[in-house]
């Protein structure tokens, strides 16, 4: 009973006095072994071959598209094929598929070479970098009729965008700053100490903080954070046809969507540096009290003396472009979206990388440009 | 109708509630599906027909009541009590829902390679003749579901859906969005199918041109209720003023002198 279910629920052919015999279960799911074995399959010698197909107990697409491949397959080697005894109802599929049977598959595009990749890549990477160049040009343009006509400005979404990217970042950018406060304090304490240096822990911290490390962890923590939600939410939009339906309402997509988020994290971005100036001092301080007993007092003393107003400010300064740079970056990279949900993912993560990697860019020519001025 | 025994029909749905948060969806619906047969079930937007389609394709648990798949009770299976079930049916949805990340061709191949043991070889050539049946040209197969036409895109998710064969199939809007042409060859497609491939179809759908030409019997589902089971005929003689406002609007009766002519 077993043996004959398994029988049944398999596709057979066997070969008997010079006659064909098909049974079983001819479907997607029966076919698999005997798709092996038919290759191999001893086909009677002669040039009339009878398939007698009354024992297939059931049959449906794949199996019908089996029995006609191999049918033809036979004609093809020039024998005279007859299939006999399938019933009705199965000869109605087997017609069905002999006539929308196609050979034509399409082929697979021919892989490009190397000097047309290359080609390819660069053609692309130039288009990429005019396209960006445009859509600054834009947000420049619309920024400045914005400016030129206040009213214009949409508020709320700034009010929206300033508490998402900046009031819902103090946590992590101020524990962020803080952790690296103290272990800046803790990489230099063992150098200070050496030359009984320990009060100079304010001007490494101090400076190393105000300067350089808070800007530039701020604006990748925000580029990682926000950066990437702007590419996701405008990418989205794009695949849903939303921002279409903006055009033909007449709402210019800088206007709405990309100059809230530029101002809101113009505006942002500094406030958050200054914070992360704070914790991260703090964090030095803790570390300079327990590794080289400079208490508190003593070491906002010498902070005074080590660090300039212009220290503050050209690290503050900075935030403004970085937050420009990301704001631009992850709306640019939204906008580029084509499609497919693929395309959304590929966009948000090449602005997370963009982004990060044009902000130290930039900070490296600020370095540039400060030493030349000698701040 | 004369209530089937459970054991005959597809799908059997006895005394169905759903809830949808606080909104109750159904309140007592009991349906049944015969083999071989176009079911469709109509309602103004907003009745539940599309939610009853995923109660029984097990995307959403029902309050309470009983929906038997071929004479399985769904409810309260787990997935993979439910594998060899879903295998046995296919599901088309309202915007194709094909994955945008591959092309047609793979989309339906990906079933197959998931199900069965065929060569690589087999599994192209069984998709080339699923696109074909679907009324796709050959070049389809390589194009991204975004480079598709709306039309396109309900032949490729119906290609999808019948990668497996398989005997029950859930089409979901089949016409909605498409321009009468395309509506009209999916009217024949469903018939086809039907007939070749011995399948039976449950279907939700607007669309009365559909329902007058590839339907057999159709359900009217309302409030939560089903107000009335039979072929369009019978449905456009009932009383019931729903039923009466739903085949007898401008669009309704336009339908039926088609279907009348056509007759």
């Amino acid at each position: 009973m077993a043996a004959e279910k398994i029988v049944q629920s398999m596709a057979e052919i066997d070969a008997a006095d010079g006659a064909v015999r098909c049974s079983g279960a001819w479907t997607v799911r029966g076919i698999a072994r005997l798709e092996q074995r038919l290759p191999a399959f001893p086909w009677p010698a002669g040039n009339d071959l009878v398939i007698d197909c009354s024992a297939i107990s059931s049959f449906d697409t794949s199996g019908a598209w089996v029995l006609h491949r191999t049918v033809r397959l036979l004609e093809r080697q020039g024998r005279n094929v007859q299939t006999r005894g399938l019933r009705p109802e199965f000869g109605a599929l087997l017609q069905l598929v002999a006539a929308r049977a196609t050979t034509s598959r399409p082929a697979a595009a021919a892989a490009p070479g190397v000097l047309a990749g290359i080609g390819h890549w660069a053609w692309h990477g130039m288009h990429g970098l005019f396209d960006m160049l445009a859509f600054v040009g834009e947000s420049a343009v619309a920024l400045l009729r914005s400016v030129l006509q206040p009213h214009r400005i949409r508020w709320r979404p700034i009010l929206r965008n300033l508490q998402t990217a900046g009031f819902e970042a103090l946590p992590i950018t101020g524990l962020l700053s803080f952790l690296m406060g103290i272990v800046i304090a803790y990489q230099g304490a063992d150098q200070l100490q050496r030359f009984g240096a320990n009060i100079f822990i304010a001007d490494l911290v101090g400076l190393s903080m105000l300067r350089e490390l808070a800007p530039l962890l701020t604006a990748i923590i925000v580029a990682g954070r926000s950066g990437s939600a702007y590419a996701a939410q405008i990418g989205t939009m794009k695949v849903t046809e939303e921002i279409d339906a903006l055009r033909t309402i007449g709402i210019g997509t800088q206007e709405l969507l990309v100059l809230p988020k530029m101002i809101a994290l113009i505006i942002a971005l500094p406030l958050l540096t200054v914070y992360c100036d704070v914790t991260g001092l703090l964090g030095g301080m803790l570390m300079a009290r327990s590794k080289l007993d400079v208490s508190f007092d003593v070491f906002i003393n010498r902070l005074g003396d080590a660090i300039s107003l212009s220290s503050f400010l050209t690290g503050v300064a900075k935030a403004p472009v970085f937050a420009a740079i990301i704001a631009l970056v992850g709306c640019f990279q939204g906008l580029q979206v084509s499609g497919s949900a693929d395309s959304v993912g590929r966009q948000t993560t090449v602005s997370v990388v963009q982004s990060i990697f044009l902000v130290i860019v930039a900070d490296a020519l600020f370095s540039v440009v400060f030493n030349w001025l000698k701040i | 109708m004369e209530p089937l025994p459970s054991t005959d029909a597809v799908i059997d749905i006895r005394d169905l509630y759903t809830r949808y948060g606080t909104a109750a969806v159904h309140q007592g619906v009991s349906l049944a599906v015969r083999p071989g047969e176009v079911f469709a079930l109509v309602g103004g937007s907003g009745c539940g027909k599309s939610t009853l389609l995923r109660a029984i394709i097990m995307l959403l648990r029902p309050e309470s009541g009983s929906i038997r798949v071929f004479g399985q009770e769904t409810i309260g299976l787990s997935d993979e009590e439910a594998l060899p079930l879903r295998r046995r049916w296919g599901v088309m949805f309202e915007r194709g829902a094909l994955f945008s990340s591959l092309t047609v061709a793979e989309n339906v191949a990906m079933v197959l390679r998931e199900h069965t043991q065929l060569s690589q070889q087999l599994i192209d050539e069984v998709v080339a003749l699923k696109i074909a049946l679907t009324g796709l040209p050959a070049d389809a197969g390589a194009k991204y579901p975004s480079e598709l036409s709306g039309g396109m895109r309900k032949r490729a998710a119906l290609a999808r859906a019948i990668a497996l064969d398989p005997e029950l199939l859930f089409l979901d809007e089949p016409t909605a969005g498409l321009d009468p042409l395309s509506a009209s060859g999916i009217d024949e497609l469903v018939g086809n199918l039907r007939d070749a491939l011995g399948l039976t179809i449950m279907m939700v759908t607007h669309d009365l041109d559909l329902l007058w030409r590839a339907a057999d019997r159709v359900a009217v589902l309302d409030g939560g209720h089903i107000l009335g089971v039979g072929t369009m005929m019978e449905l456009s003689e009932a009383e019931h003023p729903v039923i009466r406002e739903y085949f007898y609007g401008p669009r309704g009766r336009a339908a039926r002198e088609q279907a009348w002519k056509k007759k």
